[in-house]
């Protein structure tokens, strides 16, 4: 028996059974859809939303301070009498406290993340991993806290004494290097995972030991997923508002000590708010310049990280 | 050679002056540096625990039922913060259900319903840049768009669609991580009998995902718990003396107490702020807790 559209003729004079369904159901299939697209469409417009509003603002503080004097401009005293608006020193301070970081965060978290995709058995890796999440999942402040009064005053001023005011760079940074750590860790291992077995059982093959294969096949065969997880974590670091707020101080930094307090842009946004601010004045608008120019930074470091774990991923199929 | 033969023994002495040395030499370096990416890792972990040592150390002495039913006072001694749990609580609600709804339909949208090509690519790099925008950026953007262009004032309200905001591309990344995760089979069965493709999402795509997805909102929501500079871009202020009594009220939330009290010159504060991380650590534990339960009861052997 063959399938096909029974004639109303054969069926005994009923009309066909009509499978096409309701006019309604296809009128609220399309409202979902439509419905659900404008859910999408709200992250696109809270990026419209974030870009605007700190352009419209800047673009204000620009029309009093010039461009030029405050990305070059040496001297930051927003809050003083007779106020400059140069960013450099804030400038200076995040790259400080980051670079500090980074040191921290990179040696530790590469090393883990070999030890964890390379060395680690099944047993270890599934209580290892977990405490690396826990740690990743710390508030900032409280490393802040941690920052302010232990790394300072328990770890760093009796090591070294009489070197390191309360508040200095070196603290803010080691706590944010703590912050990081999982991240790096975690994304570095993620790579390092990706990297199929075959090339590990060549390397053995050939009589490399476990650490010749970790080191010199495994992670240079992950190398673009390392980098991506540097600048992803360096890019968290630029963005660290409350570890700064607490222990880096509240001065901008004219040198490079980080023995001393720095200010950094996260830093100076969160000064301000915690005092008096105008809405409106110079003060507050330089407020968004410097939020534009933190924006700018860390998506400038997001998307070459996503360039960079595209470009230079290696398919081994 | 049998694989039972000491390969050593078969070696001609001469390679074995030139190259056993040199063999054993990088097994060495290998075994030691083993043990240097072992401390490596188990110093992560030393550091977790030198962190809670810290602060139970500080705060052991502080802890009490007055954190939890105290208000703020101008004596550590006796003070509290239950104003800021509670913000804390009403924050997280607001957040929690404004990223929920939309980033759950984000997510189905992106999964189920959009066709692969240049718009999804867009949307999808979107979100996964918006994640990177700094937690005070998002606060700034809170302060214009919520508290001064609409109008809304230094409320608990622009605190929530704030940390919605912030939240809202981790609940997106992690719900559409659910939905791909149920398997194609569940779909074309549900195709098969003639569902629509609402339906489908409905009633087999999304009650599969939901632990996944619940998941996803919780830790997203714990991360909410502890964001404390775009609270105070937006207005959450530290010193408030009764219970925020709805969206429209004054608020102000537990870090951004904690920094209050770390901020201060006085070692008690410092103290008592301790207790306060104690406190906020416990919630947050607590929530992690429930995620890793509900991802190990739901989502065990479903398919």
């Amino acid at each position: 028996m063959t399938v096909r559209d029974i004639p109303a003729s054969e069926s005994g004079g009923r009309p066909p059974l009509d499978l096409s369904g309701s006019r309604n159901r296809s009128v609220s299939e399309t409202a979902i859809g439509v419905i659900l697209f404008l859910f999408a469409a709200f992250s696109v417009v809270t990026t419209i939303g974030i870009v605007v509003i700190l352009l419209y603002e800047a673009a204000l503080f620009f029309q009093d301070i010039a461009l030029p004097k405050f990305l070059f401009g040496n001297t930051w005293t927003a809050l003083f009498q007779d106020p400059e608006f140069g960013v450099l020193p804030l400038v200076r301070g995040t790259l400080m406290t980051t670079l500090i970081a980074l040191f921290v965060a990179v040696p530790l978290g590469l090393m883990s993340a070999i030890y964890l995709s390379e060395y680690a058995s099944p047993r270890m890796r599934s209580y290892l991993k977990p405490s690396l999440e826990l740690l990743a999942g710390v508030p900032t402040i409280v490393y802040g806290y941690f920052a302010l009064t232990f790394i300072t005053p328990q770890l760093l001023q009796p090591l070294f004494p009489g070197v390191f005011q309360p508040l200095n760079a070196a603290s803010a940074g080691i706590a944010m290097g703590i912050m990081i750590l999982p991240m790096m860790a975690s994304l570095s291992e993620d790579a390092l995972r990706g990297v199929p077995n075959s090339l590990r059982e060549a390397a053995y093959g050939l009589g490399a030991t476990k650490l010749e294969t970790s080191v010199r096949v495994v992670l240079p065969a992950a190398v673009s997923g390392i980098i991506a997880a540097f600048i992803l974590s360096m890019s968290r670091a630029v963005g660290e508002t409350m570890i700064v707020a607490l222990a880096s101080g509240a001065r901008p930094a004219n040198g490079w000590s980080p023995v001393e307090g720095m200010q950094t842009m996260t830093g100076y946004i969160m000064q301000v708010f915690t005092g008096d601010v105008v809405y409106g004045s110079v003060q507050f608008r330089s407020l968004y310049a410097v939020g534009l120019l933190l924006f700018l930074m860390t998506l400038a470091m997001n998307i070459l990280s996503q360039w960079v774990a595209r470009r230079f991923r290696k398919d081994y199929q | 050679m049998s694989a039972t033969t000491d390969a050593q023994s078969l070696e001609p002495a001469a390679v074995r002056r030139r190259w056993r040395p040199r063999i054993d030499g990088r097994k060495r370096t290998s075994n030691w540096l083993s043990r240097v990416f072992f401390l490596a890792t188990v110093s992560a972990v030393a550091l977790l625990v030198l962190l809670l040592g810290v602060l139970f150390y500080r705060g052991w002495d502080w802890l009490s039922l007055d954190l939890l039913t105290q208000q703020y006072s101008r004596n550590a001694e006796g003070s509290g913060f239950q104003a800021a749990i509670l913000g804390s609580i009403w924050l997280v609600a607001g957040a929690g259900i404004l990223s929920f709804v939309i980033g759950v339909g984000t997510a189905i949208f992106l999964e189920e319903y959009a066709p692969r090509g240049p718009l999804t690519n867009f949307l999808q790099t979107n979100i996964s840049n918006l994640s990177g925008v700094p937690s005070v950026v998002y606060g700034l953007l809170g302060l214009a768009l919520f508290v001064e262009f609409m109008n809304i004032g230094r409320v608990l309200l622009a605190g929530a669609l704030t940390m919605g905001l912030l939240i809202l591309p981790i609940v997106i990344i992690a719900s559409q991580e659910a939905i791909r995760n149920v398997p194609l089979g569940l779909r074309q069965a549900a195709y098969g009998v003639g569902a629509t493709r609402w339906q489908v999402v409905r009633h087999h795509v999304l009650p599969a995902a939901m632990p996944g997805i619940l998941t996803g909102t919780i830790l997203a929501v714990s991360r909410a718990i502890g964001e404390t500079a775009p609270l105070i871009v937006v207005g959450a202020s530290a010193i408030i003396f009764r219970n925020p009594s709805g969206f429209f009220s004054d608020y102000t939330a537990m870090p951004v107490q904690i920094y209050q009290w770390t901020a201060r010159p006085q070692e008690e504060f410092k103290d008592l702020a301790a207790a306060a991380i104690i406190v906020l650590m416990i919630v947050l534990l607590s929530m992690n807790g429930i995620a890793i339960y509900l991802r190990q009861r739901l989502g065990k052997d479903r398919w």
